[in-house]
């Protein structure tokens, strides 16, 4: 086996790297698939390669969770099982903002395999899931806010700020067009919904995982505090 | 290969949106009306145009442009130019 070859430093530097991969391309795979509904297309752009480009990216965000996962198991520094990976709240690393994460790659599981069998489910039931998609984003995010170690690194911080104003200039542009939906009352619902999320995440990563500490107070087992600390030491400022 | 079923696209009018991908996809079969929606050529798919055909099905985003058998008989001689469209 190729990961019990390389050594434990590398494997947990993979899974956050590969989260942050994941993020980006989650991202990408929410605002193409927006533009898809509204249309969104041109002269070097057309409408096929808009939802191919949603299809793959959606699938390569897929492989690099599967990075993300198996590095974040195989890891022998912290204590994640395959387990916890998938069913929330059950772990002891972290247990909640861990339990995010296997809420977030459930959805995604849903969501990528209704998508392949969609001729099979039917058209209703293959939107009705997807909408889980608006669920699935934020709750990755949050997750990566919670149980990131990078969650205080400027670059990273840019690279969550980016991601989040991509995906509600998106969703801003699909709730004032007439692609989203013909009841204001609902698209009302939408846009008070995202800005809420927004804010309350937000308002939660300055109180928590932005703060000194958080290792501690996020779920670290008391065991592994040592050598946490000083990874957050030297994150250099911006953000 | 010769003796493979011949197929028809037909397009559900109540479920097509007018994305339009069809009609990138598949120029050779289908072009779109004032209104984006698709008119397909009458016939069967020709042969060269079948794997763009299942593209342009599989691509459909909600599900409205269809591949079906066509009926045993022989496939009719065109009722017409090739150029001659339908609404399906």
């Amino acid at each position: 086996m190729i990961l019990a070859a390389v050594n434990s430093q590398d494997l947990w530097y993979t899974t956050r790297g590969s989260g942050i991969m994941a993020l980006l391309l989650l991202t990408a795979s929410v605002v193409l698939g927006i533009s898809q509904i509204g249309r969104v297309s041109g002269q070097s752009m057309p409408r096929f390669v808009v939802a191919g480009l949603h299809r793959n990216v959606s699938l390569l965000a897929v492989v690099f969770l599967g990075l993300h996962i198996a590095t974040a198991v195989a890891d022998p520094f912290a204590p994640i099982t395959v387990a916890d990976s998938f069913v929330p709240f059950v772990g002891t690393y972290r247990p909640i903002w861990l339990g995010l994460g296997a809420i977030a790659t459930d959805l995604l599981i849903a969501l990528v395999v209704t998508s392949l069998l969609r001729y099979r489910i039917g058209f209703r039931t293959w939107r009705a899931t997807h909408w889980a998609s608006y669920a699935c984003w934020p709750i990755a995010v949050w997750h990566g806010l919670g149980t990131g170690s990078d969650s205080r690194v400027g670059w990273v911080q840019l690279i969550y700020v980016v991601c989040t104003v991509a995906v509600l200039v998106a969703l801003g542009w699909r709730l004032t067009t007439r692609w989203g939906g013909t009841d204001p009352g609902q698209r009302t619902l939408a846009a008070f919904g995202a800005a809420a999320v927004t804010i309350a995440i937000t308002a939660w990563a300055f109180q928590g995982p932005l703060r000194p500490g958080w290792a501690k107070r996020s779920g670290t087992p008391s065991g592994l505090l040592g050598g946490t600390t000083t990874t957050t030491t030297t994150s250099p400022s911006g953000g | 290969m010769a003796l493979r079923k011949q197929q028809l696209l037909v397009v559900d009018p109540i479920a097509c949106e007018a994305h339009g991908l069809c009609a990138e996809l598949l120029p050779e079969m289908i072009v779109l009306d004032d209104w984006g929606y698709p008119i397909v050529a009458a016939g069967p798919v020709p042969p060269a145009a079948r794997v763009h055909a299942r593209r342009a099905v599989a691509a459909c985003p909600t599900l409205a442009l269809r591949l079906v058998d066509a009926p045993n008989a022989p496939p009719s001689p065109s009722r017409g130019e090739d150029t001659q469209l339908r609404h399906s």
